[in-house]
């Protein structure tokens, strides 16, 4: 009995190991920005091209940065979690089109509706570059003082936008 | 209709010079592309360089690194813009740090407890191996038995 013990507590420990390494999501990579100031960014518009989605002018405001594409997949899974919130109207939403065609964008909105606030172009990717995006979709919860408080890498889905998203901004709101 | 097979070739046969042309027309800035983008992890497809990879975000990072170089940044700042946007992750050689210890500390604490348990069960053994004593009874039945295969062979 005494000469199974080893074997099977080194056994365990390793299956052990390894359960804990198949809950964990490799992609899922700790953002270095969240608690630092979110990067400045000044981006044409998506509607109206003359105009410009400037950071600066979210000082104060405690808000939602989503980068999303027509071409991305998880952002069919998120676009209806994203149009809840944005007609519950507890936050608002800003949108970064991400290395995107602007018509397919367009229709894109056309058929989900579009919960967005206001929509910048990113179209060489160089605000998600600056963001540490390296997959859409990612959502960013800024907060007054413009720091990135929260990063959901991948889809929101409603468990995470009930559980963490708004629970974090109206403690950001209180602030 | 040969006329037109031959116009197509012809067309074709032009697009294709284009498709291997060097990152940079520097040959020296290109040279610390790859130098640089060999010791950076590509986060689309994670086991890979950012130099391997064809994942339109690596051709973005290697485009960023690459208008760094022309800016005359160093390598030193290079990496930190990186790493300040996606973490220690694009290191393959991942800093000594506190949250990193395990990493780096982990291997040695391995191969110390193996060796200890190595030299533990090698000293147990040869204690074993030198209680055992042989009886004269059994001696003498060694030899008989050795002396039987003898004969037999």
């Amino acid at each position: 009995m005494n000469r199974f013990l080893l074997p099977l507590s080194i056994f365990v420990v390793v299956v052990g190991f390894l359960g804990i390494g198949l809950t964990l999501n490799p992609r899922e990579i700790p953002s270095p920005l969240v608690g630092k100031a979110a990067p400045e960014f000044s981006q044409p518009q998506l509607y109206d091209q003359e105009k410009i989605f400037s950071s600066n002018d979210l000082k104060g405001k405690v808000w939602l940065l989503n980068f999303w594409a027509s071409w991305c997949n998880g952002c069919k899974t998120e676009h209806p979690v994203l149009m809840d919130l944005a007609k519950s109207g507890q936050v608002t939403i800003y949108g970064m089109d991400y290395k995107d065609q602007r018509d397919e964008a367009l229709t894109w909105l056309q058929r989900g509706g579009n919960p967005y606030s206001v929509i910048g172009v990113d179209e060489v990717g160089r605000v998600g570059i600056n963001f540490g995006v390296y997959g859409v979709p990612e959502t960013y919860v800024i907060d007054k003082q413009g720091v990135i408080r929260y990063k959901q890498i991948g889809p929101l889905y409603p468990d995470t936008v009930e559980k963490k998203i708004l629970p974090l901004v109206k403690q950001l709101e209180s602030e | 209709m040969k006329w037109v097979m031959l116009i197509i070739l012809c067309v074709s046969g032009s697009a294709w010079a284009g498709e291997a042309r060097p990152l940079t027309d520097d040959p020296a800035a290109e040279a610390r592309l790859k130098h640089l983008a060999v010791e950076l992890r590509c986060l689309v497809c994670q086991n890979q360089t950012l130099a391997d990879s064809n994942a339109p975000l690596a051709e973005d990072l290697r485009r960023e690194v690459r208008e760094m170089i022309a800016k005359n940044m160093s390598d030193q700042e290079i990496i930190e813009f990186l790493v300040a946007r996606y973490g220690d992750f694009v290191l393959y050689r991942p800093p000594l740090k506190a949250t990193t210890t395990v990493l780096w500390v982990g291997p040695f604490v391995l191969m110390a407890i193996g060796a200890t348990a190595l030299v533990m069960t090698l000293r147990r053994r040869s204690r074993t191996v030198a209680e055992v004593s042989v009886t004269d009874e059994e001696h003498r039945r060694v030899e008989q038995l050795l002396a039987e295969g003898e004969k037999r062979s």
